[in-house]
C-alpha cells in the first residue's frame, strides 16, 4: 500500500499553482493519472521517486516512511529504488540495448527475458541513436524493469507504440507486473489508452 | 640551437593538463550542480586568470611564493620546497592559469545533458559517483578531449605568468615561450623563428586533431 499525502508549488506561467495530492494505492494495483498539461502528473511522479521535494507532505510505502516532511525526512532515490520510465525516455547516449539493462542489474536471465518482451533482442548491441522513436521507449520501459521494481512509475510509456505494438506490450507487462507483485502508476495523456487495462485511476488537477 | 626549452615546455604541459584534469573533473562536477553564491565567488575567482593580465597575476604569485616572507617562507622552513625561480613554481602558476580552460569547458558540457539522465541513473540505485562515471562522464567525450587540448595548448604558449615566477633560468625555467623571446632580444631571428615553428606545428595539430574527433560527434541542425 502506498499512501501519498503532498503538497507541492509548481511552476505556472500565470499566478501560483498547486498540486496538491491525498490518495492510496493499493498494493499490486496499477492506477492510471490524468489530467491537464501542466497539472503536476509527472511532478508527482518524481516526488515519489524521491527526485523533487514537496513543500509538506507524507509519503508511506508499506508501512514504512519514505517522506515525511514535518520529521525532515527523505529516503533518497537510491533508497526508494522505484522503477521510473521518463516522458523523455532518459536513455543513456554512450550505452547499447543490453549495457542499459546490465547498468541497472546483473542477472543475465531477467536480461534475456526483458529483451524478449521489449523485441529487442536483435537491437541489444546497439546505442539508442539507431533506435526508433518506439525501440527507444521499450528500451526505457524495460530499464525500469531491470531492478525488479515494488513500485513502478510511468510517465507516458506507450505514447510512441503503435497500436499493435502496444497491445502485445502491454499483455506480457500485465503478466510481469503481477510475478513482481508491483504497484504501477501510470501518467497518460490520452483517458482512453489504459482502458480495461488499470484497478483505478487519479484525476490531477493544478489548485490555484 | 638548445632543445631543452622545448622539452621543459612540453614537460610543463603535460604535468600540468594531468593536475588539471585530476582537480578540475570534480571541481567542474561540483560547480555544474547548483547556483550558490559561494559557487558563483569560487568560479570567478577559477575565471580570473582569462581576464587579468599574466604578469598580475605572475606578480601576486611572485610576492605570495616569496622565500623571504609569508607562505613561501613557511613552505621553505617546513618542507623545504621553493616556488619562485624553479619548476614546481612553473607547474602551480601553469594549473592556477589554466585552470578555466579545463573546469570551462567540462562545466557547461555536464549542464547541458538533461538532468533526466542523471535521475535515470539514481532510480537504478547508482549513487552520485558511479553516475557521474559511467553515465555523465562518457557523455561528454568530445568537451572532455577539448578542455585537455586547450589546457594543454594554454601552457604551451605561457609566458607572462612563468616568466614572472619562473624567470629565465636555462634547464629549469626556461620554457620555449621564453627562448623565443630572448632569441628575438638577442637579434638571433633564425632560433626565435625554429621554436616558433615547432610551438606552432605542435598546437595547431593539436586542435585539427580536436575538430576532426569532434566532428564525428557534431551534428548541424540543419541536417
Amino acid at each position: 500500500m502506498i499512501i501519498i499525502d503532498i503538497e507541492k508549488k509548481l511552476k505556472a506561467y500565470s499566478g501560483q499553482q498547486w498540486l496538491k495530492v491525498k490518495h492510496d494505492f493499493t498494493a499490486g494495483s496499477i492506477t492510471k493519472i490524468y489530467g491537464p498539461s501542466g497539472a503536476g502528473k509527472t511532478t508527482l511522479l518524481k516526488i515519489i521517486a524521491g527526485l523533487v521535494e514537496p513543500e509538506k507532505g507524507a509519503i508511506t510505502v508499506n508501512g514504512t516512511y519514505w517522506l515525511n516532511t514535518d520529521k525532515g525526512l527523505s529516503l533518497s532515490p537510491q533508497k526508494r529504488l522505484v522503477g521510473f520510465v521518463f516522458q523523455n525516455y532518459a536513455l543513456f547516449p554512450n550505452m547499447t540495448v543490453q549495457q542499459h539493462l546490465e547498468y541497472a542489474t546483473d542477472d543475465t536471465q531477467w536480461i534475456q527475458k526483458l529483451l524478449s518482451i521489449g523485441k529487442l533482442e536483435t537491437f541489444a548491441n546497439s546505442k539508442p541513436e539507431y533506435l526508433s522513436g518506439g525501440q527507444q521507449q521499450r528500451l526505457a520501459i524495460l530499464r525500469a524493469l531491470a531492478i525488479k521494481p515494488k513500485v513502478l512509475l510511468m510517465d507516458e510509456p506507450f505514447s510512441a507504440l503503435d497500436p499493435k505494438m502496444k497491445a502485445t506490450l502491454i499483455a506480457e507487462l500485465k503478466l510481469l507486473f503481477k510475478e513482481l507483485k508491483a504497484t504501477v502508476l501510470i501518467v497518460s495523456h490520452n483517458p482512453q489508452e489504459l482502458d480495461g487495462w488499470c484497478d483505478g485511476e487519479l484525476e490531477i488537477n493544478g489548485e490555484k | 640551437m638548445e632543445l631543452s626549452p622545448i622539452w621543459l615546455t612540453l614537460k610543463l604541459a603535460a604535468i600540468t593538463t594531468v593536475l588539471l584534469l585530476l582537480i578540475g573533473l570534480p571541481l567542474a562536477w561540483w560547480l555544474s550542480k547548483g547556483r550558490s553564491i559561494f559557487k558563483i565567488i569560487i568560479e570567478a575567482i577559477i575565471t580570473m586568470p582569462l581576464v587579468l593580465p599574466p604578469s598580475v597575476l605572475g606578480f601576486y604569485l611572485l610576492i605570495a611564493f616569496s622565500p623571504q616572507h609569508g607562505i613561501g617562507k613557511w613552505l621553505l622552513q617546513a618542507f623545504n620546497i621553493q616556488f619562485v625561480f624553479s619548476f614546481q613554481g612553473l607547474v602551480l602558476a601553469s594549473v592556477i592559469y589554466s585552470m578555466p580552460f579545463m573546469i570551462g569547458p567540462i562545466k557547461s558540457a555536464l549542464q547541458q545533458l538533461p538532468q533526466s539522465l542523471a535521475q535515470a541513473s539514481y532510480t537504478l540505485g547508482k549513487t552520485e559517483r558511479q553516475t557521474f562515471i559511467h553515465v555523465l562522464l562518457p557523455n561528454i567525450k568530445p568537451s572532455l578531449l577539448t578542455a585537455i587540448v586547450l589546457t594543454f595548448a594554454h601552457t604551451l604558449g605561457e609566458f607572462g605568468v612563468v616568466l614572472m615566477i619562473g624567470g629565465n633560468i636555462p634547464n629549469v625555467t626556461r620554457v620555449a615561450s621564453i627562448a623565443v623571446y630572448d632569441s628575438v632580444e638577442n637579434m638571433d631571428y633564425a632560433v626565435a623563428n625554429v621554436y616558433s615553428l615547432i610551438l606552432f606545428s605542435i598546437t595547431f595539430i593539436m586542435v585539427i586533431g580536436v575538430f576532426i574527433f569532434n566532428k564525428a560527434h557534431a551534428k548541424s541542425p540543419l541536417e
